[in-house]
């Protein structure tokens, strides 16, 4: 076994560690504890849409400074 | 009871109040006064050059808009014991928590790397290599925080918080006309008319009031602290007597500049400062020491927000209490912030104008979800209880939250399309 084989296993353990650790934090988190009102998923809704205003206009920056 | 028993009893009470209050104050001082740090700075002695006197009403109005936001991060910080990372992860779920979280971590980084920058050019005003500042900061930075007493960081932090009050002594040393800066100061008017100039500067002094890593600084630090519901007032009043120093500091800046450069062209505090160094040593010497220290102030800040966010969001210790072994992520997280940003600001070519520009654009990303998602854990009642807020608490807060919404992004958007305003 090579010292290159070695420290890519070891490597591909690290970020199997890491992938699990994720995973558990999506299954402890995966029910938002705060009660989804009306209220609640509206503002929700209208800071995804702002969010994604944003990232179009950031989009649209990136690929007019490429021209 | 006589007159000199009831001075006496007032007075044996006001000490214990004091006491109580110096060991419960820190997240609020510090956390405020870390809020002018280098890019802080450079906005108010660029405002003051181009505007004078001009906009220190509007200063003032960035004391409430600051205590009310951060004040319920206190609330929500000794209520849960839980800082925004987490709170955000459990209230909202995963998705919300991923993206506050990594939007966080980028800005906090790209951050930390303005600071180093500001650092570096106040200490190359005395001829100190920007490698040699980078060196002696990270040491010192990583000595405060391996002590083992979140304590001891906390009253080492507000010496150098204490150290942001230079301006005030560097105002008295360029003699302003007091009566024009109360006169002209105070008046709320628009200096030059409403334009488009203008209104930059405002959304700039207002985008450097509130950025997204105080909201997750101080609600960490308070749980660090080990603050409970009892301790909400000391920690409210800490907060409000820091909102107080920041604007101080601000209007002092703004003072200087505004005596000495106004009507110049200038693009930074550590240009003002070198200006000044040839008008006064002595005022060159402090503008460049306060540059120092707001970007040191920033930088200890912001590399602890990332780290305390990073341990609670994968569940590793956290706490300044705790010695390396016992903490080994959480200052490992410490360490690599400082160092790559460090490395990224002494790399030759880093494009390092056009990182403090995108740092405005990233943190406009985070600021409005972090500020929503305070309102909204602060109107819940099964999380907050009796702490929830008040009706008139939240048509202040939603005011002054939609204001900040609204004004950063515009911010944001003109950083990113220079021309839109002219």
């Amino acid at each position: 076994m090579t010292i290159g084989t070695v420290a890519g296993g070891r490597m591909m353990m690290v970020v199997h560690g890491w992938l699990e650790k994720i995973r558990d934090i999506n299954r402890k988190y995966a029910t938002p504890r705060i009660t989804m009102s009306r209220t609640v998923k509206f503002v929700l809704l209208m800071l995804r849409l702002y969010l994604i205003v944003l990232v179009i206009l950031l989009g649209y920056k990136f690929w007019t400074m490429l021209q | 009871m006589d007159f000199g028993s009831t001075f006496f009893y007032k007075y044996r009470r006001f000490i214990k109040a004091l006491k109580i209050y110096l060991i419960l104050a820190g997240p609020g001082i510090i956390v405020m006064l870390a809020d002018n740090d280098a890019g802080g700075i450079t906005t108010y002695a660029v405002t003051g050059a181009k505007f004078g006197y001009g906009l220190i009403w509007f200063l003032l109005l960035l004391l409430p808009v600051a205590y009310i936001v951060q004040e319920m991060t206190v609330r929500l910080g000794a209520v849960t014991k839980r800082g925004h990372a987490e709170a955000i992860f459990d209230a909202f779920g995963s998705f919300w928590g991923w993206f506050s979280f990594l939007d966080l971590a980028l800005v906090n980084w790209l951050t930390l790397i303005t600071e180093f920058i500001g650092m570096t050019a106040a200490l190359s005003i005395f001829h100190i290599p920007p490698v040699i500042t980078i060196i002696l900061v990270s040491i010192i930075m990583m000595l405060m925080v391996l002590q083992g007493r979140y304590w001891t960081w906390e009253k080492i932090a507000i010496l150098f918080a204490a150290l942001n009050l230079i301006y005030i002594p560097a105002a008295f040393l360029v003699h302003p006309s007091v009566g024009e800066v109360l006169s002209v100061g105070l008046v709320p008017h628009f200096p030059g008319g409403f334009n488009g100039t203008l209104f930059f500067f405002l959304m700039a002094n207002i985008g450097t009031t509130i950025a997204p890593w105080m909201i997750f600084f101080q609600q960490s630090a308070v749980v660090d602290k080990g603050m409970r519901e009892k301790d909400i007032p000391w920690g409210q009043m800490d907060t409000l007597i820091g909102s107080a120093f920041t604007v101080i500091v601000a209007i002092f800046v703004v003072v200087v500049t505004g005596t000495v450069l106004f009507g110049s062209e200038i693009e930074s505090a550590a240009q003002a400062a070198s200006i000044m160094m040839g008008i006064n040593p002595w005022l060159g010497t402090f503008i460049a020491i306060g540059l120092f220290d707001a970007g040191f102030l920033g930088a200890i800040c912001i590399s602890l927000a990332s780290s305390w966010a990073f341990g609670e969001v994968f569940g590793w210790a956290h706490s300044l209490n705790l010695k390396i072994r016992e903490a080994p992520w959480f200052y490992a997280c410490y360490l690599f912030a400082l160092v790559t940003a460090g490395i990224v600001v002494l790399l030759p070519n880093a494009p390092l104008v056009l990182i403090t520009l995108f740092v405005q654009v990233i943190a406009v990303t985070l600021l409005p979800a972090a500020l929503v998602f305070l309102i909204l854990l602060l109107n819940n009642e099964e999380i907050m209880g009796k702490y929830k807020n008040t009706t008139l608490q939240n048509i202040m807060g939603s005011a002054i939250v939609i204001g900040i919404i609204i004004l950063s992004t515009l911010y944001g958007i003109t950083t990113l399309f220079p021309n839109l305003l002219v």
